[in-house]
């Protein structure tokens, strides 16, 4: 008797868990599947690297390379932002801050890294942009810089948090071995923690930009829109994230622009994949260099 | 000498990325929170929208987002408590559950629009479901799925092999093991992870833009496969649509306000217990 009961938990948790898994694997054939049609229209070279988005045109033109080089500027301005401040204030929690003072700033900054999306993409419309078009007396605030600054202080907070978690991994005895041999704290920080922490900080790094190239409602609200080629941070743009939230509401179920939607979907999808799985790697070899469980 | 004014000059460096991280974080808060509040009013808290969005409250976007909320979490958490049970306790060690593993750490890192073409092609379209707060809250619970069992897995490993294998020796059958010593040992890890979950879809906007929002109702949800307003949508869309931009911009800060102080109070108590267990075993 107990052994059925034993038998039959076993079997519910399996089918359980195995149903959570159909469902995180039912996301990837589902954007294979409904971005596959666009490609009997369109060569995945030219889709690519196609220069003109109109797809409400006739002839519709499925080009993305103006989405991909919006997502790639704004995630390399957000990368400038959030890299020096996360990484520094890494710095700081961990090397300078007391642990009275690391107890609260810790805490803080991961309930900061809550604010939701929307509420950065309200805050950029409001405020950032009206400063911003009065400063470099722009036609509209809404650029690529805008995104770029709101996006970076909005990934600041996890780039911080998963960062000071890896300096945390340092062992002691290597600061303790650099003070030895007469380092003071800064060359001890420089080069020693920083470089054992290398591979970790790299970690933080990629999953922040990981996060800032998958954001929505940010650069929908504050990158302006337009689907071109930029050539410069002050112009409007429109980020991959935001031609998906902005078009797949008015794109017919069925159509080719909603196929490309998918595609742009799953080239995204791809993207963030790839940046994850590089975080993995990197961090799993950190753990073994430092001699932690592989 | 010059070696201390280095070193100076570099910790007043870090110090001041700390400092430009929270002040421009707080500033976020401060200019939502001083503006917010003078919008906050009973009538806003308790109203139905009035005069095309321009006057009246918005209850039943405070209200959609918790159906929204409720229903993604109720989906979510036993699926993913199970899998992570499953994962730690169950399953054969080694290639497949560490590739289950990477899979599950990568979708959580996914953008979330990717998650709401999911549910608009899956629940929207195949399943008819409609846009409805079925759809919407299946999709944000997938979303929450990989959360919640990288969580609950984290506290389930958390929990010395030693104690299980003493409630063994004590002639415990496996599912007495895992329910009276296991579980409860993790508890407050999951649940730091289940909150922090919540914290985060309540405040996700992009999963939910076609699979169950909608800018204005006639009153309340009558059913699960009604429409739905909810406070993160309603924010983009008062600032996007509609025709009186600037009394709408006040109504966005007023539901700024109140998305924001839901999502830190919510998280700000899952933070608070992970901070207090961190404690105790340091």
């Amino acid at each position: 008797m107990i052994r059925m009961k034993e038998k039959l938990y076993k079997w519910i948790f399996t089918v359980l868990a195995f149903s959570s898994l159909v469902f995180l694997i039912g996301i990837v054939l589902v954007l294979f599947k409904e971005s596959l049609p666009i490609f009997s229209q369109v060569s995945i070279g030219k889709f690519v690297f196609g220069k003109s988005w109109y797809p409400t045109y006739s002839p519709a033109e499925f080009g993305i390379l103006p989405l991909i080089l919006a997502s790639a500027w704004v995630t390399f301005g957000a990368a400038l932002v959030c890299v020096p401040l996360g990484v520094g204030s890494a710095l700081y929690l961990n090397e300078l801050a007391g642990p009275k003072q690391k107890a609260i700033l810790k805490p803080l900054v991961e309930l900061l890294a809550s604010i939701p999306s929307v509420v950065f993409g309200f805050f950029g419309i409001v405020i950032v942009t009206p400063f911003l078009q009065k400063f470099f007396h722009l036609p509209t605030g809404l650029t690529a810089f805008n995104a770029s600054l709101i996006l970076g202080i909005m990934a600041t907070p996890t780039v911080c948090s998963i960062a000071e978690d890896a300096l945390n991994y340092v062992p002691k005895q290597f600061r303790e071995a650099s003070f030895a041999l007469g380092a003071d704290r800064w060359q001890t920080l420089t080069r020693v923690v920083i470089p054992a922490a290398g591979s970790g900080i790299s970690t933080a790094i990629i999953l922040g930009m990981s996060r800032a190239i998958g954001e929505t409602m940010t650069v929908l609200m504050v990158a302006g829109g337009a689907a071109v080629i930029p050539h410069t941070f002050l112009e409007p743009v429109r980020p991959m994230t935001a031609a998906i939230a902005a078009e797949m509401g008015e794109a017919p179920m069925g159509s080719s622009h909603y196929h490309a939607l998918f595609a742009i979907a799953l080239i995204l999808f791809l993207i963030t994949f790839i940046f994850n799985i590089i975080a993995e790697i990197i961090s799993r070899r950190f753990r073994v260099k430092l001699g932690l469980s592989g | 000498m010059r070696k201390k004014h280095i070193q100076n000059i570099g910790f007043a460096g870090l110090f001041s990325c700390m400092f430009i991280t929270l002040f421009a974080l707080g500033l976020i808060i401060f200019f939502i929170g001083v503006r917010g509040v003078r919008v906050i009013s009973w009538e806003f808290l308790t109203q139905i929208p009035r005069n095309g969005m321009t006057q009246g409250g918005v209850a039943p976007a405070i209200i959609g987002t918790l159906y929204i909320t409720l229903g993604a979490i109720i989906f979510s958490l036993p699926l993913g408590l199970a899998c992570a049970i499953y994962l730690c306790e169950y399953s054969p060690k080694g290639f497949i559950v560490n590739i289950i593993r990477i899979s599950i750490n990568n979708l959580a890192g996914v953008p979330s629009v990717v998650f709401g073409l999911f549910g608009l092609a899956v629940f929207v379209k195949f399943f008819g479901f409609g846009i409805s707060i079925l759809s919407g809250s299946l999709t944000l619970g997938i979303l929450a799925l990989p959360l919640i069992i990288s969580a609950s897995q984290e506290a389930l490993l958390a929990v010395p092999q030693s104690i299980r294998e003493a409630s063994l020796s004590l002639g415990a059958t496996k599912w007495e093991t895992i329910k009276r010593i296991v579980l409860p040992a993790a508890l407050p890890g999951i649940l730091t992870g289940v909150i922090l979950s919540i914290g985060r879809i309540a405040g996700e906007t992009a999963p939910i833009l076609f699979t169950a929002a909608a800018f204005y109702m006639r009153g309340y949800p009558k059913s699960i496969f009604s429409e739905v307003m909810a406070l993160p949508y309603h924010i983009y869309a008062l600032m996007t649509e509609g025709v009186h931009p600037d009394r709408q911009k006040m109504i966005a800060y007023g539901c700024s306000f109140i998305l924001l102080f839901i999502v830190l109070f919510i998280s700000g108590i899952a933070i608070f217990i992970r901070q207090r267990q961190r404690t105790q075993h340091a």
